[in-house]
């Protein structure tokens, strides 16, 4: 049962070929068995889960049951779940239960799916390669038959680790400068960052505000789907979600793509590109021609400054939000307090890892009296700046096709101690949460035996056409369903 | 880009962040790094371009002023690190 998306395990329970119970059971069974070379998870919920499974069973019964109703899946540990310890990676919050739950953790209780854990992450959501969480790295299932441990990219690499280790076959996510994108293109999933404010931040667990965004992941684009009916759509308690009309996200993924218009952002074929890695992805593009789309290039000129742009605007934001944890209220405090001010510096010298701190203090100084204006203020003009290529570029095209990252994963260790170099990982994923526009990741190859991921862009709240783009692709192609050995 | 050991010890103070001597040195390397990165901007003709804060260029939400939130008091008090009486404890501010 593990292999099977969550469409055919919604089947196979209507059809009561197996119960929710059961399921549940042999997903939390693989968990222990199976999770420990990967380190996926923070939190396994054992108890609750078979205590959802138990009410979902109940709930098929008497027939009230839904596609979720006792499917189980995995929340990212950066939504809040009442009872349930939400850690974002950090010692900072290592204590944390929150007495409530997200919007979206609600919407997926509500839809009677069986959260059976929280998943491993980057500290607050700051990295790319899962390396910098309080709860140890996550590997990536690929490459360990090489003997060697690399990374699932991040910061949701316990999300994509445990899709691909199918430990789960579907987990929340989110992404500030590509965290679903990239950590699911090097672990062979598929995810989807939806449109800026199409899905509710409330409960979860602030970065970058105006750049933050939750999404799916699963194995395949219709898997995608059901999670985000799940989680799009408008709430109040969130003042930057949009007001405005959900789909039905699954309605359209088998539309024809004949006549679909693709661009190709000649920035993102550049030389930081390993070759073999652009070969499938231009392979991909073939397939996509052969489905009817018709292929033009495009150019997004200011995309280069994006990577500047972001690190003066997540960091800065990144500062303002994290001033809230001061050791008062709840979270991590430091031992026997001087003063006041011993508590604040203490608490978050030592609740915060070193990334954190680097981004903190590099906001705060961007923000700082005599350098706003030279860095927040200048960065956010370049950010419409590059918002104006998208606009531009959708002129021409439906979609823009890329690669997610500039190569494949890589071995532990390798780029942690040189911050720019670990950021320069994001560049082709980062003017995307700039302009605020939705992409996905899709499996589209191997380049020496570990995943490629094909970005997929599209216009401001075209979900649709992006899942469906990306279910159509994994009806000719079976890279999505590869095992790692 | 460079930045200075007192630039980075006044921004600790602002972050509220203690650093030990010892961690200076790297943060004033890496710190610098990052500084440079972001001096690709000041390349960029930005003229006549209005920043962009929000992606939709959505203005602030407003609605009528109810109460719509039940006190929780207990609940929230119960994960803190220090109460007492319903209140939050700190070290004593003010001899």
């Amino acid at each position: 049962m593990h292999n099977k998306s969550v469409a055919e395990l919604s089947r196979e329970l209507e059809s009561g070929k197996i119960s929710s119970v059961e399921l549940t059971r042999e997903f939390l069974d693989r968990i222990k068995a199976e999770d420990g070379p990967y380190n996926s998870f923070i939190t396994v919920t054992e108890e609750q889960a078979m205590a959802d499974a138990k009410a979902a069973d109940e709930q098929r019964a008497a027939g009230k049951a839904g596609v979720w109703t006792g499917v189980p899946f995995a929340h990212k540990d950066i939504f809040c779940t009442n009872g349930v310890a939400t850690t974002a990676g950090s010692k900072m919050l290592a204590n944390f239960v929150p007495p409530y739950d997200a919007t979206i953790t609600a919407n997926f209780r509500a839809a009677g799916a069986v959260c059976v854990g929280k998943t491993n992450m980057d500290e607050f959501a700051m990295g790319s390669s899962n390396e910098s969480s309080f709860f140890g790295p996550v590997t990536n299932p690929w490459g360990l038959s090489n003997g060697q441990k690399r990374v699932p990219g991040g910061s949701s690499g316990g999300s994509a680790a445990a899709i691909a280790a199918r430990l789960v076959p579907a987990a929340t996510a989110t992404d500030t400068g590509g965290s679903i994108r990239q950590p699911a293109a090097l672990c062979g999933v598929t995810g989807l960052k939806p449109t800026y404010g199409r899905v509710s931040r409330y409960g979860m667990i602030a970065f970058a505000s105006s750049l933050d965004q939750g999404g799916t992941m699963a194995r395949t684009a219709e898997d995608n789907a059901l999670m985000l009916n799940v989680m799009a759509g408008f709430d109040p308690k969130d003042s930057t979600c949009v007001d405005r009309a959900v789909p039905d996200y699954t309605a359209t993924l088998n539309e024809p793509l004949k006549g679909l218009r693709i661009g190709l952002p000649k920035e993102y074929f550049s030389d930081q590109l390993n070759p073999a890695m652009e070969q499938q992805v231009r392979n991909a593009v073939k397939e996509y021609e052969k489905l009817g789309a018709t292929v033009k290039e495009v150019s997004l000129p200011h995309a280069k400054l994006a990577i500047a742009a972001y690190y003066v605007i997540a960091p800065a934001e990144a500062s303002a939000n994290l001033s809230r944890f001061d050791g008062v209220r709840y979270g991590y405090r430091c031992e026997n307090p001087q003063d006041l001010n011993d508590l604040y510096t203490r608490t978050r010298a030592e609740g915060f890892g070193g990334e954190v701190k680097r981004r903190i203090l590099v906001g705060t100084y961007a923000l700082s009296a005599g350098y706003f204006d030279a860095y927040y203020l200048k960065a956010q003009k370049v950010r419409r700046l590059i918002q104006q290529d998208f606009i531009n570029a959708f002129k021409e095209a439906d979609v823009l096709m890329s690669p997610v990252s500039p190569s494949p994963a890589f071995v532990q260790g390798e780029k942690i101690n040189d911050p720019v170099t670990m950021y320069l990982e994001d560049i082709f994923t980062i003017a995307v949460n700039l302009a605020g526009v939705p992409a996905m990741s899709v499996p589209a190859g191997f380049v020496d035996g570990l995943p490629v991921g094909l970005q997929i862009i599209g216009n401001y709240f075209e979900e649709a056409r992006l899942l469906n783009a990306a279910h159509q692709f994994q009806q000719v192609t079976d890279w999505h369903q590869k095992l790692p050995q | 880009m460079t930045i200075s050991r007192e630039d980075i010890e006044k921004v600790a103070v602002l972050a509220r962040i203690r650093l030990d001597e010892e961690q200076i040195p790297a943060l004033e390397n890496d710190l610098g790094n990052i500084l440079s990165l972001v001096d690709q901007l000041s390349a960029a003709d930005t003229d006549n371009v209005e920043p962009l804060a929000h992606p939709l260029d959505a203005v602030q939400r407003l609605r009528a002023d109810q109460v719509t939130e039940t006190n929780q008091r207990e609940a929230f008090q119960a994960i803190a690190p220090a109460t007492e009486d319903g209140l939050y404890l700190v070290p004593r501010v003010i001899e």
